[in-house]
């Protein structure tokens, strides 16, 4: 058991006058015994505003974008970030409110990126207008949705898991080997298809390209249905559906003495969830101009999931936030010279996070700073190879880089790292201080010796330990509410 | 001709099979006592075969290597066990523990964290690119050239050493759960965990040594798999899909579930493979295992045999 004190949610309207029948009282009133937040009346006021003022404030920020760059670079990050911010919405239906674990939703999300371009490309010499294909997509999403999730209909999360993971498999191999089913070629195999319609106003194709730039249309399309979508499932979540299906996640037994329908709950949000996915789907492969198979696998599972579960499930608000920061580290771990100050710039973040603005902060970096130094200087005096590699520009005379790297100090100071961190955890106290110095700097150096080297296997290496640490430290993410199991 | 064609893919089969139900021991021991899908079993598999690799070349390759050839078969099969147990007690202490008690979904997710970890640190570390143990140089052939037939086809030795250590594996681990204090307490657990614990059965000891059990397993499995097959990083996902759907279809829980599950999954791969109309059968196999575990999920949720979960309240 953790040793924090449960936090039930605050009533949404009424302040806790009395607790209610099964609440324990003094958890009840545990919101009461708490100092009022720093911002004090700011933060409360900030609070009171209602959902749409945020969203409209948050459209229109980020409609902005385009106007502070003409980078064709950014906006197209901007328009992956607003993809990924819809997938996270339709996977929060599926995880955050049905509480179903589905990972075979980027399938869901490739059943619409592979209609839409079945629908609207040379393939089959189909034309459709986009205003009847996406619907027709999200319709096919639904219905994919369903049908998968018909089989476990009666089972628990966990036989749901294992038909949706192996459905995300089947599409893989449908969709490589689709070349050749039956003698016909469907899907393009491992190929994929090309030359895909762009978005197209009843006939009109939308270029993806303008003068050599990625078109803002795109961009504020998407950011479009994000806002549609966004709404749309506000609305739900919000009705008698919505809360069945949240009712229906904290206690499916109760919900069914109750009289809901609990296996069709299930089913709708799944197939919510996948519609959503088809949905965006069919925008990726507008933009894309093409689909292949690889792009709707397990890497993008996990990154969706990830999101969602960094914003914290069930919070709208929440996977957004989530889907922004995923989208943005990705990009910058991309590149190894971002991916390095951003690396500094984390570790100060979490030191200042952990430490607070305390004396122990102070000690603990000055620590670092003249480990480092010191690790440097006899490193150098025994061999200056040791340390003539090309480091940061600041960090040169700090950490070692070898000049080349025996082929064994990778494994060796990786596995190390993940061995001290993972002991640091153990460790209590005064202890844990003075270990974090060592381990500081030994993370610091295969950071720079290592990682750099490789930013693919390293961006999926951040995520899975985000997720389990996320799982373990802070299991509602940054804002979602945090579950109480009742007993 | 036909009959040699049937042996032939049985053969291959059995092969498949036995390897598939190794991994999904590990699954299914696994959730008998956490009630956990542990999706980072396939990566652990993976990890094994490469841990394989790593000794076979620190014992001077398949050329020439230092000891005999069934001592090197041996070695790298048990550094593999080996260190797979002490992979698998580190991801349950650290990844599995704290959320022993937390919402269902939570550890699941963890594992999902940690199955993308593994997969991705070993391809920092050691690349994509396929790794081939190359057990055709080991011992001049034999392994390939000797061996003995059924009917008109030829067993490759290679084969019966996998064949054959999965199953004296499979009657180890059956010895262990079903004749030993231990695995009397493994299988108390897995009954009713609170009850055991009120009994006086240490619940970590146990889950830790299942943990063991199970990593070990698929660490063997890894090195029987990539005896004869290369390896590499991508195996884990797949080989871990088919695995847990092998133990899901022999019912999961259920330790000769696991095991007939895994030749279900290895016949019908290998039929596929022979028998689709066409020569594009190995495409399809996925296609297949699909729509028997679709079968199963419909008309036989807890498995061949596994116990119909009646809930209690």
């Amino acid at each position: 058991m953790s040793d924090t004190t449960p936090q039930l949610p605050p009533g949404p309207d009424a302040p806790v006058t009395s607790p209610a029948i099964g609440r324990d009282e003094w958890v009840a009133r545990h919101l009461d015994r708490r100092l009022p937040p720093r911002l004090g009346i700011l933060h409360e006021r900030l609070q009171n505003v209602p959902w749409f003022a945020w969203l409209v404030l948050f459209v229109a920020a980020a409609s902005l974008l385009p106007a502070i760059t003409s980078s064709g670079y950014v906006r197209r990050v901007g328009f992956d970030t607003v993809l990924y911010m819809l997938l996270a919405l339709g996977l929060n239906v599926v995880v955050g409110w049905g509480g179903l674990l589905d990972l075979g939703y980027v399938a869901f999300y490739g059943v619409g990126a592979y209609s839409y371009a079945l629908l609207d490309s040379p393939h089959y010499d189909i034309h459709m207008w986009s205003i009847l294909s996406i619907p027709l997509v999200v319709l096919i999403g639904a219905i994919v949705g369903l049908l998968v999730g018909l089989p476990s209909r009666r089972l628990s999360g966990d036989y749901l898991a294992i038909v949706t993971l192996f459905f995300l498999q089947l599409f893989q191999t449908v969709a490589t080997n689709g070349d050749q089913m039956f003698g016909h070629n469907v899907t393009g195999g491992a190929n994929g298809l090309l030359n895909v319609d762009p978005l197209d106003i009843f006939g009109h194709d939308i270029a993806v390209q303008h003068e050599g730039v990625f078109a803002v249309a795109y961009y504020f399309i998407a950011l479009g249905v994000f806002a549609v979508v966004f709404v749309a499932l506000r609305f739900v979540n919000e009705s008698r559906t919505g809360r069945a299906w949240r009712s229906q996640r904290e206690d499916p037994l109760a919900a069914e003495v109750m009289g809901m329908p609990v296996n069709w709950l299930k089913l709708t949000a799944f197939a919510f969830g996948a519609a959503v996915a088809a949905l965006s789907g069919s925008l990726f492969a507008a933009l894309n101009a093409s689909v292949f198979p690889l792009t709707f696998y397990f890497v993008l599972l996990i990154t969706v999931y990830t999101m969602v579960i960094l914003g914290g499930q069930g919070s709208q608000a929440g996977v957004v936030l989530g889907a922004i920061i995923i989208s943005v580290l990705l990009e910058l771990l991309r590149e190894p010279s971002h991916a390095r100050d951003l690396f500094y710039v984390l570790l100060g973040a979490g030191l200042l996070l952990t430490f607070k603005l305390s004396r122990r902060l102070a000690i603990v970096a000055a620590a670092t700073v003249a480990f480092g130094f010191a690790a440097h200087a006899i490193a150098d005096a025994i061999d200056h190879s040791w340390v003539a590699g090309t480091a940061g520009a600041w960090a040169s005379g700090w950490v070692i880089v070898p000049e080349r790297l025996a082929s064994w100090v990778a494994p060796v100071s990786y596995v190390a790292l993940i061995a001290a961190a993972l002991g640091l955890t153990l460790v209590r106290g005064l202890l844990r201080t003075v270990l974090l110095v060592p381990v500081l700097y030994l993370a610091t150096f295969v950071w720079e010796n290592v990682m750099l080297a490789k930013p693919e296997p390293t961006r999926y290496i951040v995520l899975g330990v985000i997720l389990v640490a996320l799982m373990i430290v802070r299991p509602n993410g940054l804002l979602g509410e945090k579950r109480v199991e009742v007993v | 001709m036909d009959t040699d064609k049937f042996i032939q893919l049985t053969l291959d089969g059995l092969t498949l099979g036995s390897v598939y139900a190794l991994i999904a021991l590990g699954y299914t021991l696994v959730y008998g006592v956490l009630k956990l899908l542990n999706f980072a079993h396939g990566d652990v598999f993976m990890v094994g075969s490469y841990i394989g690799f790593g000794v076979l070349q620190a014992l001077g390759g398949p050329a020439d290597p230092a000891v005999p050839v069934w001592a090197v078969l041996v070695l790298i099969t048990l550094a593999a066990m080996a260190g797979c147990a002490m992979l698998g007690v580190v991801i349950e202490r650290f990844a599995y523990r704290p959320l022993r008690d937390a919402p269902r979904i939570a550890p699941l997710i963890s594992a999902l964290g940690v199955s993308f970890f593994l997969a991705y640190s070993m391809q920092l570390l050691f690349g994509a690119q396929q790794r081939d143990y190359n057990t055709f140089a080991l011992g001049g052939g034999d392994l390939y050239f000797k061996g003995f037939h059924i009917g008109g086809v030829r067993v490759p030795l290679i084969r019966d050493i996998i064949i054959v250590s999965a199953f004296v594996l499979m009657l180890v681990l059956w010895f262990l759960v079903n004749k030993t204090r231990t695995g009397k307490a493994m299988r108390a657990t897995s009954f009713d965990r609170e009850a055991a614990a009120m009994m006086g059965i240490d619940i970590d000891r146990v889950i830790v040594f299942t943990f063991i059990l199970g990593s070990a397993l698929a660490g063997a499995a890894g090195v029987l798999f990539a005896i004869r097959v290369p390896t590499q990083v991508s195996i884990g996902f797949v080989s871990g899909l088919k695995g847990f759907t092998a133990a899901v279809i022999g019912g999961i829980g259920s330790v000769p579930g696991a095991m007939a599950g895994g030749l279900i999954l290895g016949f019908a791969e290998s039929y596929t493979a022979g028998y689709w109309p066409g020569s594009a059968g190995t495409r399809w196999t996925d296609l297949v295992i699909f729509s028997i575990l679709i079968v199963f999920m419909v008309f036989r949720p807890q498995g061949l045999f596994g116990r119909a979960d009646i809930k209690k309240v």
